[in-house]
């Protein structure tokens, strides 16, 4: 019997670190949810992953007819459906993963109401389970490249530093809306209001040069601005400002080490509120 | 040598109420939101770690014990005492609001079947879902895995869904994995009270083995058999604190006298707060008579008994339904005698006082300590449900003529019968009380 295992367990109090030997300890678990999710996301569903690229390819079409044909919307460089399709494919996700991420903790408080676990994997695990989503939305982006005769440029190396970008803004708003919305059950309606307002604080469906130039640095605090800049430049070589991306980027890993520190905050009282 | 647990004056407060209404407290954090962002957020994160001290009560008051390497404790109790908090802060599901727990030993808690199973993944799926939930690595699932599938007998379902199972199997696969964890503490809540009495005992089996390979188990359980049986200790918790601490047939009888304690013929229901139901038919009073109606304070094997129930209708409640209940001293249900079955609704109760009686003509009941339950419904409402409204003592009798044959150890119930012998029928019943039909 191993006797040097010691355990004290005391009401903690104020900021808590995270624990990463716990999470290590418990990385099979991660992966068990990530899977869980991938494995029930599509299930019954006739065109099952499908609507991964389905999704923002409709938006797609609606953006093109509506804002490019009748309301004149220019995308200043490439054509306007393969320039609106770039930014779709982020937005899609980073929408995804904080409505899915946010909502996580509620969908499973039978879990976290009656065992034990890091608590964190369940929203990192939503999110984690979307990002394979991803790939065929991406290859479909390099279809279209193919189809409008785009050509690729030496920016596409740095698309995964964007996606890591989106991945952590997207964790940090989920951790900290998913930590609320146990408590506060309005969070559940606050979050697709966010999303659908979202969209249009960000240059997705408009070139950035739409907005005023003072303005365009401060845009960089919405951390999506710069990821979907960023996206655009990687896949489709469009150029983009190094400031607006730097602010961005800050951003991200502002709100995602606030997001750990708040879900640790919030965690010990899950299992009561839930 | 000390315990590989100790617990110091533990104790977890609840707020009640003030949770569940956050719609104006939300509404005045949004307010301060907006005239001051950055003071607000941290007023956020403040009230919601904080315990709300308006409206709370204390789930678990100064608890303290030890637990030595090896034991098996049984945690017994009502509802609402405290126990699954109990082990809700042994397993960190859930903070203590003040106290302090040191493990000595990794702890797995199994608080209920089958947590983390999902409907849509198939058996297989499923146990590794769980077990991971549980705390297993992946690599000491697939070693157990056979023996999980064995356990649970569901070989042949392996890959069908879950949500396809009957009950019995979902059951048997959620017990079968977390039989198979091997931590050195398991905190074990009340998971043999499902599945068929074959899969009970099973897994009563299962959990003998467990506790004889050394482990220390802590076990809460309403089965006072399966608790003696079990464990070499017994903790009763009460209003959040340890009443008693000793082993388990004193504390099991001391527990089991505290409930109804019908001294005499007169019980007085209106003080029992174990019960539940609407509360638009409430039980006063229950008295014993025996057949002429006089009073009457201990029943013997085999006599006749009426039982008069006193109660108070809230308001007017047409077709009601009663019903009284016999447990054994082990908490089993014997039966349920009830105007349901015999298709006699009581029409329409005004509201008010009212009684009714039962008449039972034969209590075909070996001596011993039976617990007596009552009930009152109407359509799919239950009104009042008291499981343990009083104690009712049974005494010898001597029903054959013969000074033998009603003895507890011949079991809980003696029935009507005759032996044949050479052809020659032996009644066995004295022909006078025989009642009609038998």
């Amino acid at each position: 019997m191993r006797n040097d295992y010691e355990l004290f367990i005391k009401p903690s109090t104020g900021w808590q670190p995270i624990n990463f030997r716990e999470l290590w300890r418990y990385r099979d678990l991660f992966w068990f949810l990530v899977w869980r999710d991938i494995k029930l996301r599509y299930r019954q569903t006739v065109l099952g992953m499908a609507w991964a690229v389905l999704q923002p390819l409709l938006l797609m079409v609606i953006f093109t007819i509506f804002f490019h044909r009748w309301g004149k919307v220019q995308s200043g460089g490439p054509p306007y459906t393969l320039f609106a399709f770039v930014g779709l494919v982020g937005w899609t996700f980073f929408a995804n993963a904080v409505t899915s991420s946010s909502n996580s903790l509620i969908v499973n408080q039978n879990l976290v109401s009656k065992v034990y676990f890091p608590r964190i994997f369940v929203p990192l695990g939503a999110i984690g389970a979307l990002a394979l989503d991803l790939l065929p939305s991406i290859v479909l982006c390099f279809l279209m490249l193919v189809y409008y005769h785009w050509m690729l440029s030496p920016f596409l190396l740095l698309l995964p530093l964007f996606v890591l970008g989106i991945f952590l803004a997207a964790s940090g708003l989920g951790l900290i809306l998913a930590a609320l919305n146990v408590q506060f059950r309005d969070i559940k309606y606050v979050v697709p209001f966010l999303v659908q307002a979202g969209i249009f604080i960000t240059p997705v469906i408009y070139p950035i040069t739409y907005v005023p130039p003072r303005y365009q640095v401060w845009l960089g605090l919405n951390p999506m601005a710069g990821m979907t800049e960023g996206f655009r430049l990687a896949m489709l070589g469009t150029t983009a400002s190094l400031g607006l991306i730097g602010v961005s980027f800050a951003v991200s890993v502002m709100l995602f080490v606030a997001g750990l520190f708040v879900f640790r905050r919030l965690e010990r009282r899950f299992a009561d509120l839930i | 040598m000390s315990g590989i647990i100790e617990i110091r004056e533990l104790g977890k407060q609840y707020c009640i109420g003030a949770a569940n209404g956050p719609s104006d407290s939300f509404r005045e954090v949004l307010m301060r939101a907006v005239s001051n962002p950055l003071r607000s957020f941290a007023r956020i994160a403040k009230r919601a770690a904080k315990a709300d001290t308006k409206r709370s009560i204390w789930a678990l008051r100064d608890v303290s014990f030890d637990v030595e390497e090896g034991e098996i404790v049984g945690i017994i109790g009502r509802n609402g005492a405290g126990k699954s908090t109990l082990l809700k802060v042994l397993s960190r599901i859930t903070e203590p609001t003040v106290g302090t727990v040191r493990l000595r030993g990794r702890l797995a808690s199994l608080l209920e079947v089958g947590t983390g199973f999902h409907p849509e993944l198939t058996g297989r799926e499923n146990i590794f879902l769980n077990g991971a939930i549980l705390g297993m690595r992946r690599a000491e699932i697939i070693s157990k895995f056979d023996e999980i599938v064995d356990f649970a007998e569901i070989a042949t379902f392996l890959d069908t869904p879950v949500k396809r199972y009957s009950s019995g199997m979902y059951v048997r696969l959620a017990f079968a994995v977390a039989a198979f964890l091997d931590e050195e503490i398991l905190v074990v809540d009340e998971v043999l009270a499902v599945g068929d009495q074959g899969f009970q005992k099973k897994g009563l089996r299962k959990m003998d083995e467990v506790s004889k390979s050394g482990r220390t188990v802590l076990f809460v359980s309403h089965n006072m058999a399966a608790v003696e049986s079990l464990c070499n200790r017994v903790l009763w918790i009460s209003g959040g604190r340890v009443k008693q601490d000793a082993s388990p047939q004193e504390v099991i009888h001391a527990y089991l006298d505290s409930y109804g304690a019908a001294k005499n013929h007169v019980v007085d229901l209106s003080a029992i707060h174990d019960r539940s139901g609407t509360g638009d038919v409430r039980f006063t009073k229950m008295e014993l008579l025996d057949e002429d109606g006089g009073e009457r304070c201990a029943v013997r094997s085999g006599d006749a008994l009426r039982v008069q129930l006193f109660y108070e209708c809230r308001r007017d409640i047409s077709n009601r339904h009663f019903g009284l209940r016999i447990f054994s001293d082990m908490g089993l249900l014997i039966t349920d005698v009830h105007t349901w079955s015999t298709g006699q609704a009581v029409p329409l109760a005004r509201k008010g006082k009212g009684n009714i009686e039962v008449k039972i003509d034969f209590l075909n009941l070996m001596p011993g300590t039976y617990y007596v339950g009552i009930w009152a419904s109407s359509f799919h409402e239950w009104h009042d449900v008291l499981d343990n409204a009083a104690k009712l003592e049974v005494e010898p009798s001597d029903y054959y003529g013969t000074g033998r044959g009603i003895e507890s150890r011949f079991g809980l119930m003696f029935l009507p019968f005759q032996w044949i012998v050479n052809g020659v029928a032996v009644p066995a019943m004295a022909t006078d009380t025989t009642p009609s039909g038998v």
